[in-house]
């Protein structure tokens, strides 16, 4: 028996926001309950074929799952119960916009075994929320916490961006001042990224979006990590903090390259030295099913030589790192052997540290993760 | 009769302008005679590389025999003979006319006049050529065909009052065009008795047949097992096959003065029968070559690299291969420094260096570096010993220099008079000296300057063209040498002097040439972890500076199991980036630094 991690994509949103490439939409409102009978049936078809995995986490992220009805997320994780085994199933976490919550949906939540739940706050400013498209203030946010914890939620992250129009390393630093007095357990804590496709990126490059510049946000970065760090919290990735033993067990299969599956539209999964994802068209996801079969769009074999770099880079973005011995116990073959070279190489730029079997980024390395990371991909 | 057959052939050429339509006239007159279909030609008949359809430039010129049944009832045999249209391969443009009796010369009746359609006209008239003008694209609502005329009249001096006005696009009056070469251009005269008198004026490498060589018989004639010999070279071949190009290759029994074929002889190698030479026989020698043979002599030299990542092997076997198809491009290996081991290339010009660039990229699917043209300078060094320069790491020290020449050219710029101002400006601006100017019409000039060749390669074309408009036209030719005060201005990056980047300059244009290198390569130059100087130099003072700054972020915020393939997408384009970069010393510099640092800046 082997451990898995379970998504559940729900692609719906009461509105996008500006600067969102995920796979979600707004106004499609009418196809929701559709969608959940085939989510449903999507989880049948895998029944068979995971007897010998148990699951530990699940996460049912968006989109906003928070958006569409409680009963909905109570049939999907029913549905989930009946077919994997959750004997030792121990976090799972939905993703919750404060506009959209409220306290039936709450108690649905909890009723049906959800025990982490991440808020997408992004900002405690109204008028930066304003600007990057959110539909919720700050008084939403707090007036959500405080239902959060009078339904008895004691797992609780808050999404936040850095590197937002208009946002300073003085209100960076308020925000955070505001999420360590709530005491939440965790922190994702993300610098912005311009993705094509958004509205941000079609204003960004008219020149009509004016962000902090590249030291403005490393600085809000830096400064954030530096006082979370400071009020207790535990920095374990590029961009997620956590109080002890708070840390994202679904997330971390990801970084530690365990297998997992997702299910809905889009969603990814890796499993068996395969990675494969979902379509993402509503239409053919609803086909595939329709003919039994799983609504797989595209996969890539993963060799060990790209399991390996794969290991490195997901791995490296822990801030505890890689170990070689780990290594050595995955692959067969020493780090050294095979990445010696380069891992030296970024250790004498100061991007990484290499301390005995430990292998990590400095904090420099962080910020340039990508030219390790570059290096490390296969030819 | 076979005097009968000599009446019964025109050989001509077309001469235009680029774009002023000169292949899809082709492609009318191949259509027209019934030699193929319609629905056989693709685009233009004439243009086989992918390159030259690309640029609409024909590179390698060819031959092709249409039969035509004339109004007088007789069918006549035309040897379409095609031209290059670019003044780097003028010297081919003068072998294929020579092999001509009469010239078609294509006018845009939009356009008029251009200065390659001048220089062409003159090389034609050089070799007595009946011209026979076409005005074209007359259905083009700003076709202004009766202006057209009188200015060809002014300009050239020939009659006009019964030019066909065509649309070769269109198909329009494609007939008149026919007609007009049966009874203007001269029949073709030779003795068919006499010592053979053969003028090649191309050739290129078939893997099956060797050498192919296109031939104009003058005198006698040519038969296969025949032997030949090169009167350039004196060697001797026996030939294989001889022929002529219809829709495809048909050998025949001989080839007689007056023909337009191809020969076969088992020649290994093009340099075996280079463009200009004489073939004549053996065992009946003629006692004189024809005219006009000249050896091609590059006038444009560059360092050609291969890429990181890329194998010299790799770039030495293309270069070999585009080689045996171009006599005229010539290489031998060189290291830099900075680059390792290479190639210094020469080039006709501008344009053939960037076609084999090109292909070099395309065709042999390279990544390539190649390192800023360079002209042959003459240096006389104190001891008396004379050098010729075409790498300018190998200038000597300044201390050991007498003196410089630079090679000059004599240029014909052709313009709209409303950019005459900008063409002045420009033309001193790359020191120019002014000779004269004359009026085509009144809304038309063309100046002549003499330029140094080193100012016309580095962007001269790009600056005329963006400062006229497009409107502009440039037609140089080498003059010779002359003195000049010239200095090798090195680039440092990252306090290292990288040679490839080194180039030889005017003293009086270093300090603005050095500043806006430096400028180019701090656009050009992705960030690095640390800051990277950019500094431009003479000898051991700095005359500008730059800097890229340090990156500061590099980094994935978010990376979950969704994101995972995508994200692994953007490193693997990052990689790819860095592929295409040269590490030199730590800095990683981009193969487009190296084209960046020639480009015309429009923001001038």
């Amino acid at each position: 028996m082997e451990e898995l991690a379970l998504y559940i994509h729900i692609p719906f949103c009461k509105s996008k926001c500006y600067y969102c490439d995920f796979n979600s939409f707004a106004n499609k409102d009418e196809i929701i309950s559709k969608y959940i009978k085939y989510l449903i049936r999507e989880i049948k078809l895998y029944s068979s074929t995971m007897k010998d995995y148990y699951l530990k986490t699940i996460f049912i992220g968006g989109g906003t799952p928070s958006f569409i009805e409680g009963k909905y997320i109570y049939e999907i994780l029913e549905e989930v119960y009946k077919h994997f085994n959750i004997d030792n199933l121990e976090e799972l976490s939905i993703e919750i916009n404060p506009k959209t919550i409220d306290l039936e949906k709450l108690r649905i939540y909890k009723d049906i075994g959800i025990n982490r739940i991440s808020v997408g706050v992004q900002s405690l400013n109204n008028n930066i929320l304003k600007k990057i498209g959110r539909i919720h203030t700050t008084e939403d946010f707090l007036k959500t916490y405080k239902l959060l914890r009078k339904v008895g939620f004691s797992n609780i992250n808050v999404d936040l961006i850095s590197g937002l129009p208009d946002q300073t390393v003085e209100s960076i630093l308020s925000n955070l001042k505001i999420v360590n007095n709530l005491e939440v357990e965790h922190i994702s804590f993300y610098s912005l990224i311009i993705e094509e496709g958004t509205k941000f990126y079609t204003w960004y490059n008219k020149g009509e979006l004016i962000l902090p510049n590249e030291d403005e946000e490393r600085d809000m970065y830096h400064k954030g990590i530096k006082y979370l760090k400071s009020k207790g919290y535990h920095h374990y990735e590029i961009s997620n903090l956590s109080k002890e033993k708070y840390e994202c067990m679904h997330n971390l299969f990801y970084w530690k390259l365990k297998p997992y599956i997702g299910i809905g539209i889009g969603a990814h999964s890796n499993i068996r030295g395969l990675r494969y994802w979902n379509t993402a068209d509503f239409n053919k996801y609803f086909a595939y099913i329709d003919k039994g079969r799983l609504p797989i769009e595209g996969n890539e074999t993963i060799d060990k030589t790209m399991e390996m770099a794969e290991y490195l880079i997901l791995g490296l973005r822990l801030i505890d790192g890689v170990y070689k011995k780990d290594f050595i116990n995955r692959f067969n073959i020493s780090v050294d052997e095979i990445y010696g070279e380069v891992l030296n190489k970024h250790s004498n730029n100061g991007l990484l540290t290499i301390d005995g079997d430990n292998i990590r980024l400095t904090e420099k390395g962080i910020d340039l993760s990508n030219l390790i990371f570059v290096d490390l991909l296969p030819e | 009769m076979h005097k009968d057959k000599q009446k019964r052939i025109r050989n001509f050429s077309i001469v235009a302008h680029i774009d002023h339509g000169k292949s899809t006239l082709a492609d009318r007159l191949i259509e027209k005679t019934g030699l193929i279909t319609a629905r056989e030609i693709h685009e233009q008949m004439l243009d086989n590389m992918e390159l030259e359809k690309e640029r609409g430039i024909t590179i390698k010129l060819k031959a092709i025999r249409l039969i035509y049944k004339a109004k007088d009832g007789e069918e006549y045999i035309l040897n379409l003979i095609d031209t290059p249209g670019h003044v780097d391969f003028n010297y081919e443009v003068s072998r294929s006319l020579a092999a001509c009796e009469g010239a078609v010369l294509v006018i845009d009746a939009t356009q008029g006049i251009e200065a390659q359609t001048l220089a062409n006209v003159y090389l034609a008239l050089d070799q007595d050529l009946e011209i026979v003008p076409i005005i074209n694209k007359i259905d083009l609502p700003s076709a202004r065909p009766d202006e057209v005329k009188n200015e060809v009249e002014d300009v050239i001096g020939i009659d006009c009052s019964d030019a066909p006005l065509i649309s070769a696009k269109n198909g329009i009056n494609i007939e008149d065009v026919l007609e007009k070469i049966v009874s203007d251009v001269p029949a073709p005269t030779g003795d068919i008795e006499g010592p053979l008198k053969a003028l090649i004026f191309d050739s290129y490498y078939d893997s099956y047949k060797g050498v192919v060589a296109y031939i104009r018989v003058f005198e006698g004639s040519i038969e296969p097992g025949m032997d030949i010999e090169m009167m350039s070279t004196g060697k001797v071949y026996e030939v294989v096959e001889v022929g002529i190009n219809a829709s495809k290759q048909i050998s025949v029994d001989k080839l007689e003065a007056g023909d337009v074929g191809y020969v076969t002889a088992s020649m290994k190698d093009v340099k075996d029968a280079r463009v200009g030479d004489t073939i004549t026989s053996h065992k009946n020698p003629a006692n004189a070559p024809l005219p006009g043979y000249k050896e091609v002599v590059p006038m444009v030299y560059c360092g050609i690299y291969p890429a990181e990542g890329e194998d010299f092997n790799s770039v030495r076997e293309a270069l070999e291969k585009l080689q045996v198809n171009d006599a005229s491009l010539i290489f031998e290996p060189e290291t830099s420094v900075a680059l390792g081991f290479g190639f210094r290339c020469g080039f006709l010009g501008l344009l053939h260096m960037e076609i084999i660039q090109e292909r070099l990229e395309r065709e042999f699917n390279l990544n390539i570096i190649a390192t800023a043209p360079s002209v042959i300078y003459k240096v006389k060094k104190s001891n008396g010993e004379i050098l010729s320069i075409q790498n300018p790491t190998n200038l000597p020290p300044e201390s050991e220099i007498e003196y410089m020449e630079e090679p000059i050219v004599e240029a014909s710029i052709m313009t709209p008079s409303d950019y005459v101002g900008a063409v002045m400006e420009l033309c001193q601006d790359r020191r120019g000296t002014f000779k004269n100017m004359e009026y085509l019409e009144e809304t038309r000039v063309v100046m002549h300057y003499e330029l140094p060749l080193n100012e016309v390669i580095y962007d001269f074309f790009d600056a005329l063209k963006s400062k006229t408009r497009g409107y502009a036209s440039l037609d140089y030719d080498l003059k010779g040498y002359a003195l000049s005060e010239l200095v090798k201005l090195d680039i440092l990056i990252n306090e290292e002097l990288v040679d490839a980047f080194s180039i030889i300059v005017h003293k009086d244009k270093a300090y603005e040439r050095g500043r806006s290198i430096a400028e180019k390569l701090k656009d050009a130059i992705p960030r690095h972890q640390f800051a990277v100087p950019i500094q431009a130099a003479i000898g051991s003072k700095i005359i500008a500076r730059e800097t890229v700054r340090a990156l500061r972020k590099d980094v994935l915020a978010k990376c979950y199991g969704g994101d995972i393939s995508r994200k692994k997408k953007l490193l693997e384009k990052q990689k790819e980036g860095k592929k295409r970069m040269r590490q030199i010393g730590s800095v990683e510099v981009p193969q487009e630094a190296f084209l960046s640092v020639l480009k015309y800046d429009d923001k001038k």
